[in-house]
């Protein structure tokens, strides 16, 4: 042992491997934790358990919305061993090219984990080729549900679920949506989406490297089970929601009709409307862009959006001022000068009565001269400014001019000339009742919802006051309660100058609607006409029934149908003759309605 | 013979290292496929775990039959040992058994044997016997040489042809040995600069490696004494270092087969084909890293046992280590390795016989370079070559080898009073 040199070398070489070996390991092991991450990553799947979003029922509690079973295609890219891709491909009704991206997609996410390969099959379709599935090792199935509507009616109310877009995820603080939830994006199933849809569940379960299943991951303690969505109970009567849009096929229009003493939407129905299964499953966004293109507007909610001059009927409103203010009397007569507005032939000079029941233009006229200008001030100017300010203030108590705050979404609220606009279009102090005028026979700068016409009426029927109107009476097992201080709202006018007009609208239905007659049902309506520059005028009919202990108060609008007394008066009728009895003798007026075809 | 002697000179701490290695590599063989759904008991004989107790206690009668054999029986048995396993080795090519594309196996009945795990031993004895018979003064003479390449070479190639790259390689580690014996220190250095080379052309473009190459070599020219011998040398070197950095390219491209390309592809980049050639070695890594600092507990990896790593009880097998018992069991294994080759050297060095201490160090390296290699593909820093890690990987043919090997050479040296050298 002369020379240690040697040995010495060797034990160096194998420590200098040795201490290479323990500082590369200390990097992997101690220093860089994310190998944790990726270990984890390994070996937990997540497995989403879908909640069952809440069925969606009428005021009878029958069925509006339920859910089907669908199914998710996925594919194990791994598992998927030498197929004839192109029977599969004829099997499952796909073309090559989209195999191929679709497997490629899958593949660039993980070989051995499931990733959808074809989505919402509705359960019809997936019956025929759920035969086949066998024959292709690694494609399994994952159930979802799609909604689906039994009546394919409200399409517009109900709204519709979509898959969640990418925008609205990120804006998910809560993260309650994961990418390829469906969330409610329009209608109630937007508004109540919090409700409906209940708690995704999830599953971590321990996986091996073939995907195959080792138990659960940490014994499940991070695993949460799906929590089905509550259901809702609307206050839709079914049957009469689905006749009013039979009534209006073929025109476009709103009718809306709510029940007074409640302020519960018994039909609200949207013309042209579409049917709301084909915004379902797959075929959501071709339908979608479909509909959003077609030019009769589908998918546009004129019962809440859409904005018309009120015409006639807003002369109720009119009237029911005038008398609170002590401006005119129920004897007031005022004649028929046609200078002032046109009318047409009736008794003439007309008292309050026969001005609402022949809808007499220039009565109302001098009668909301008599509101705006009361001489409490020498400048006519300055005098229309002090009385627009008090009918201001009425006209709004009606719920006109501001949303209602119904359970919609994108309700509009309408405009009521305010005191700003004449300033602005005019100069301050620069218009005075020749500049207005129009706005006494519901023309002009005045814009209202169709809601919000029916809302009158309720309001009128129920001398005075309105509750909130709404679409939903009970979340779950859980009853909504508006009859409270904030969702009534009271009109600062007495009862009985309500009794006064409510006379002349029951005589309205022989002075100007004839077609809204029923029999043995005390009717009271006010037509009206709203000038359209475009084409025919729009028909508008607002009534409620019966006169005493009104069930029903419905406004409906029915674009360049002419005339109030004809297409909208027959169309409220009928409603109010199928709400009241359950069903319609009067097959003439039915087959009327239903002919008229106002769409170009 | 007194036997009072051979078990006061036997070295127990050779032999204490060897039992904690075994019954840890045994617990480790029943954890890398430990299933909780299962039940397996670590007994179970048809369990890894079952069978490699099996191997372990029947490593303990090979232990037994050496000892009882005479000292001098492996002096003169070298060489029958060296050509019959020689003629395993044709014999497995000729009737072998092909077992994931390599012709190495012996099957009779359900028993398989590797004779190529024996060829190490046999080869490692062989050399020892050559320079014990040979007593050769320089190393470097062409008689020596060509014998001593013959003696590795001929269970190189014969390994080669089976088709286990592996096994042929850790034949290299006898280089170790030769350098012990005498070889040139400047041969060990050329396989590092070769080493180096070959790694730096993996990693740098070859246009900034031939041009570091020429400027090395000219300031070099500027430092040393300009002599013959000098000059001569670097100019070698510098030319070397050229051909081989230009040739490595076709080395890789030409001579290495597919799998082995990607073997060199995934030691660069393994992220570049995560689920493809890189699987084995990221896999790997992700089931040590994962392990932290104190590991996550016996039985309670996840990597290994679902088959996230590939091999795990046995090329594998030091993965479960790392996820089990964390940074603290990984260093435990190195130290103790570490210890257990110093010992090794440090026995080797007090024998008076040369043969004794040639085949101490052909031990040595043997175990150094299966260390080396296993741990160092496990960690991403060597290719993955399939190589067991001594006592630990599952597998008979290994255990006995390397038992034979080890107790070979605790004989050898129990008895080192009365071996003199010749
Ligand atoms: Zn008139």
């Amino acid at each position: 042992m002369s020379d240690l040199g040697r040995p010495i070398t060797i034990g160096i070489i194998f420590l200098f491997v040795g201490v290479i070996y323990a500082y590369k390991l200390f990097t992997i092991q101690v220093l860089d934790s994310t190998y944790q991450a990726e270990a984890e990553k390994n070996i937990v799947q997540k497995e989403i358990l879908y909640p069952y979003r809440g069925n969606i029922y009428d005021r009878h509690g029958e069925l509006l919305v339920q859910n089907q079973p669908a199914f998710d295609i996925l594919v194990v890219p791994k598992e998927v061993k030498r197929i004839d891709t192109l029977s599969f491909c004829k099997h499952f009704n796909i073309s090559k090219e989209e195999f191929d991206s679709k497997m490629l997609k899958a593949r660039q996410y993980s070989m051995v984990r499931p990733s959808v390969f074809k989505k919402m099959i509705p359960i019809r379709e997936f019956a025929v080729f759920q035969d086949f599935l066998v024959n292709y090792p690694g494609f399994s199935i994952q159930p979802r549900i799609i909604r689906d509507y039994p009546d394919a009616t409200l399409a517009n109310a109900l709204g519709y679920i979509g898959e969640i877009d990418k925008r609205r995820l990120a804006r998910d603080t809560t993260n309650v949506y994961r990418q390829g939830d469906y969330i409610g994006i329009s209608g109630l199933e937007e508004i109540y989406e919090e409700e409906l849809r209940g708690r995704t569940g999830v599953k971590y379960n321990l996986v091996n490297v073939r995907g195959i299943d080792k138990g659960s991951f940490k014994g499940g303690a991070y695993d949460t089970s799906a929590v089905a969505g509550k259901n809702l109970m609307t206050t839709i009567d079914r049957q009469l929601q689905a006749y009013g849009e039979r009534l209006m096929k073929g025109k476009r229009g709103a009718i809306v009709a709510i029940e007074p003493a409640t302020g519960e939407i018994l039909a609200i129905s949207s013309n042209p409307t579409y049917d709301p299964n084909l915004l379902t499953g797959r075929e959501f966004g071709t339908n979608y862009r479909q509909l959003s293109m077609d030019t009769t507007k589908p998918i546009f909610n004129r019962p809440v959006m859409a904005l018309y001059p009120p015409g006639s009927i807003f002369k109720v409103v009119q009237s029911l001022i005038a008398l609170e203010e002590g401006v005119i009397g129920p004897s007031t007569r005022f004649p028929c000068n046609r200078n002032q507005v046109n009318c047409h032939a009736h008794p003439n000079p007309a008292n309050l009565h026969n001005a609402i029941k022949y809808s007499c233009n220039p009565y109302f006229y001098s009668t909301f001269r008599k509101i705006v200008n009361q001489n409490l001030h020498e400048n006519t100017f300055i005098d229309t400014r002090i009385g627009m300010e008090k009918w201001l203030d009425y006209v709004r108590s009606f719920g006109l001019g501001e949303p209602l705050g119904i359970d919609l979404p994108n309700e509009k609220g309408g405009q009521i000339p305010g005191l700003g606009l004449y300033d602005r279009i005019y100069g301050e102090n620069r218009w005075k009742f020749s500049t207005i005028y129009s706005l006494s026979i519901g023309q002009g700068e005045i814009l209202v919802s169709p809601l919000q016409m029916a809302n009158m009426a309720a309001a009128i029927a129920n001398r005075g006051y309105y509750i909130r109107p709404h679409l939903v009476k009970k979340i779950g097992d859980e009853s909504l309660d508006y009859m409270n201080s904030i969702d009534r709202h009271e009109i600062p006018i007495q009862e009985k100058y309500f009794d006064m007009v409510v006379e002349g609208m029951k005589d309205a239905i022989q002075g100007t609607a004839m077609r809204a007659y029923i029999p043995d049902i005390e009717i009271c309506g006010k037509t009206g006409t709203a000038e359209n520059p475009h084409g025919e005028d729009h028909s508008v009919f607002m009534a409620f029934a019966p006169k005493d202990d009104p069930k029903i108060a419905i406004a409906v609008y029915v674009e360049n149908a002419g005339w109030g007394g004809r297409a909208a008066a027959s169309t409220a009728s009928l409603m109010i003759e199928k709400y009241l009895k359950g069903e319609v003798n009067r097959k003439w007026l039915e087959e009327f309605v239903l002919k008229g075809d106002f769409i170009y | 013979m007194d036997q009072r002697s051979v078990w006061y000179n036997v070295d127990w701490i050779s032999i204490l290292l060897f039992l904690v290695f075994v019954i840890a590599g045994w617990l480790n063989v029943y954890a890398a496929v430990y299933d909780d759904q299962a039940h397996y008991s670590i007994f179970d004989l048809s369990q890894n775990s079952g069978k490699q107790l099996l191997w372990i206690l029947s490593s303990f009668l090979i232990i037994a039959i050496l000892f009882l054999l005479d000292y001098r029986f492996y002096n003169n048995l070298s060489i029958p040992v060296y050509v019959t396993v020689m003629l395993l080795l044709v014999f497995v090519l000729i009737f072998g058994r092909e077992v994931a594309g390599s012709k190495s196996w012996f099957e009779i009945g359900s028993f398989r044997l590797q004779p190529a795990e024996f060829a190490k031993f046999a080869t490692a004895l062989m050399i020892a016997k050559y320079f014990d018979i040979a007593k050769p003064k320089n190393i470097h003479s062409i008689k020596t040489l060509v014998s001593l390449g013959a003696i590795i070479g001929l269970p190189v190639i014969l390994i080669f042809l089976q088709g286990d790259t592996g096994t042929a390689m850790v034949f290299g580690a006898f280089v170790l040995v030769l350098y012990r014996e005498g070889l040139s220190p400047l041969i060990l250095l050329f396989i590092l600069l070769s080493g180096i080379v070959f790694v730096l052309t993996l990693f740098i473009d070859q246009v900034y490696l031939l041009s570091a190459i020429i400027i090395l070599s000219l300031i070099v020219f500027g430092i040393i004494r300009r002599n013959v011998v000098n000059l001569s040398l670097l100019v070698g070197t510098a030319a070397y270092c050229l051909v081989l950095s230009a040739g490595v390219d076709f080395i890789i491209n030409d001579l290495f087969k597919p799998h082995q390309q990607n073997r060199i592809k995934a030691l660069i980049d393994p992220g570049a084909d995560p689920l493809g050639y890189g699987w084995n070695v990221t896999q790997s890594k992700i089931a040590i890293g994962s392990g932290g600092f104190s590991g996550k507990g016996f039985l309670q990896g996840t990597q290994t046992k679902f088959d996230f790593v590939p091999e795990q009880s046995t090329d594998f097998v030091f993965c479960t280590i790392g996820e089990e018992h964390g940074y603290l069991g990984s260093l435990a294994l190195i130290v103790l390795f570490m210890l257990f080759l110093m010992r090794i050297i440090y026995v080797a060095e007090r024998q008076k016989s040369r043969l004794v201490r040639v085949y101490g160090y052909g031990v040595a390296s043997i175990f150094f370079f299966h260390f080396g290699v296993n741990i160092g593909m496990t960690i991403g820093l060597f290719p993955v070559v399939g190589i067991p890690l001594p006592f630990f990987s599952y597998g008979g043919s290994a255990l006995w080898a390397f038992t034979l090997l080890l107790f070979v050479f605790i004989k050898m040296d129990a008895h080192r009073k009365q071996i003199l050298d010749r």
